[in-house]
Parts: C-alpha cells; structure tokens; sequence
C-alpha cells in the first residue's frame, strides 16, 4: 500500500530549541491515527509542519507523493487548535468562505450537521459559546472530502456529551479512503475509534501500533501504556 | 448509546464476543440481515475498521456470511450456534469451577452449595407463589 503522508529525518528547530528530531514516520490511507504525547513534545509542530504553516529545518515530509503547498492543502483539512474565525462572521458567511476556499467543501453535509446541533445560519460566533464555536470548528473540516484530516485538540474545551457527538461526527462522516489524525491527551476517550498510536516525546516518536496490538500484547489500555510511558 | 468496552483487551474481540452472544441469545435470528459496518461501528463507538476485523472473524467462523450486494446475514445453519452456546457455556463453567477451587473447594463440595443454592431459589419461588 502506498503511503499518505511520510516523513523523513524530518526535524524542526526554534531558534536553538528543537521540536522535533529526525522523525521518520508514514502514515497509510483508511486509518484513524491518535498522535499523543505530554505538553510539549511536538504534535501541533508536527501537524503545523503537515500543513505547510512551518517549513522544516532538515528532512523531508510528503503528502501523496507531494511537498506541502497548494497541491496538498486541496487534500488536507485542518482543525488548528485554536479559534480562526472571524468573530463578526454568521454561520452562513462561514459557509461561504469554505465554499469559496475549498473544491471538496459539501456544503449540504455541513448545513445538514449544524442543523442536528439547532446551529442556524444566522448565528454569530461572537455570541457562541467556546464549546459550540468548536463544534462549528469541527463541522467545517469534516465537510470537506479530503485525503488527510489533521485534529489537533479536537475534543479539549467540550463537555462529555458534546465529545461523544464529536467522535460520532468523525466516525460517521470520514469516507474509508482518507485517514484522520488527531492529536491529544485525552487518550481514554479516543481510544476505542482509533486503528493506531504514534507516541511523540520530546521532539521523537517512541511507537507506532495498533490499538489492539498493543492491548494484545500488554494487556493494557493505551492510555495506561501512555501513564507508564510518560510517567513524571 | 456506546458499547460497554473493557480497556485491557483488544477491541475486535470484544465486539466478536458480543456479537455471539446476541446470536445464541436469538436477539439476532438465523439468517437476520446484520447492520452495516458503518452504522454498528457508530452505535458502538468504534473505528469501522475494526468492526470490520470482528465481522471478518465471525465470517471466518461460519456465524456470518455475507451476500455481494445485499449485506451480512446470520448464519442459518442452527446446529452451528448450537454448538457455540454449548461451547460458550463450557467457558463460563470451567472459570467457575478454576475460581471455586481457587477459594479452596473440592469439586463434590462445589456440586453440594451449587445443589443447596437451586434448592433454596426453587423454595423461595414456591413461597413467592402461594
């Protein structure tokens, strides 16, 4: 099979601070990947790096054979972990503005999620709370028909029940061909949807497995690998 | 409402598990068409790969098998699930039997509290019935 995404002796420095350190990686399509690890240890670098929004410092990352640019940003769809709408838009400006930007946007998919939320069109974000302005966030990514979709932090600032209807949202909206990763350190609550782990820890990747190799052979959960592998 | 999963083991077996037991306990029929991999993934919570795997499995067993076009049937074949159920209730008997005599008991000790617990129910129905 051929690979999604690779990284070779990929490295990234900040200054003389280093964030991620000869990382080679590769990532197959049709998979839902978690990409944990501590505060700190690089995964918004490495998702940032994806995205084309940092340029590496040495190596090599490709996305369907291709070097981040305009080729790959029409394949990969991005949830940053941070808020970048526009606190005067409505939910229909939105709309557009991912109508505009993106060919694979479904705009019917996306009107039809924010629908089962009771989100209407002409809500504004700035009088939406944090948790909803996620769910907005979250809808928008996942109604694009991209190759690679990059979580990062998709499940941080909402409640329990809101967390469930995200990882449905994933789970019912992600066509088999494409392959999710999604960064964060609430490992318990993701564990079940994902195929595999990457661990990152300061700047390397310490393992890659599945979710069920791993349960196989330690007889116990990722998360309580994840406690014991980065016990403090 | 999402399935209720252990942690430790993996999680394609869980499902082929439970899966079973809806089989022998007739809450899926002989022959009943199965959900779609999608939608039992996502009543479960699960990853649709892996519902995959746990579907494979039982096909690979026999309990289900799959139509090109029209989707995954329970086995008709009844005497297969028989012998699931027979080969299920072993299991559960024999990790009985290994705990009690980890408690320390005697197999003819076992069958008597066994005995002396049937008896003490079947007078507590007869009480309830009069």
């Amino acid at each position: 099979m051929s690979d999604l995404m690779r990284c070779e002796h990929l490295t990234k420095y900040y200054g003389s601070k280093i964030a991620l350190s000869d990382v080679n990686l590769r990532l197959e399509s049709g998979k839902i990947v978690g990409l944990l690890g501590p505060n700190g240890s690089g995964k918004t670098t490495l998702i940032k790096l994806i995205n084309g929004l940092l340029v590496p410092s040495q190596g090599l990352l490709t996305i369907a054979g291709e070097m981040p640019g305009i080729k790959t940003k029409a394949m990969v769809s991005y949830l940053p972990e941070r808020m970048y709408l526009g606190n005067w838009m409505r939910v229909n400006d939105v709309m557009d503005f991912f109508s505009d930007f993106y060919e694979d946007f479904d705009l019917k998919r996306a009107m039809a999620m924010l629908d089962a939320l009771n989100i209407k069109a002409s809500d504004q974000i700035r009088h939406m709370s944090k948790g909803t302005k996620e769910k907005v966030q979250l809808i928008l990514v996942m109604s694009r028909r991209a190759k690679l979709y990059c979580l990062d932090e998709p499940i941080a600032g909402v409640d329990p029940a809101a967390r469930d209807y995200i990882l449905n949202t994933i789970l019912t909206n992600y066509d088999p061909e494409a392959t999710i990763l999604i960064s964060t350190h609430l490992i318990s609550d993701i564990e079940n949807i994902l195929d595999e782990v990457i661990f990152i820890q300061n700047g390397q990747i310490k393992l890659q497995d599945s979710v069920d190799n791993i349960r196989c052979r330690q007889h116990k959960s990722v998360d309580a690998l994840f406690r014991e592998v980065f016990k403090c | 409402m999402p399935w209720n999963l252990s942690s430790e083991r993996p999680i394609f077996s869980q499902i082929m598990e439970r899966i079973q037991l809806d089989i022998i306990a007739g809450r899926y029929q002989p022959g009943q068409k199965l959900p779609s991999v999608r939608d039992l993934a996502a009543e479960a919570a699960v990853n649709p790969n892996t519902m995959q795997k746990a579907f494979s499995e039982l096909e690979r067993m026999g309990l289900v098998y799959s139509q090109r076009t029209s989707g995954r049937f329970i086995t008709e074949d009844t005497a297969l699930i028989q012998n699931l159920k027979a080969e299920l209730a072993h299991m559960q008997i024999r990790d009985f039997l290994n705990k009690m005599k980890d408690f320390g008991f005697q197999l003819p000790e076992i069958m008597e509290l066994i005995q002396a617990l049937i008896e003490e129910e079947e007078s507590h129905e007869r009480s309830d019935a009069m």
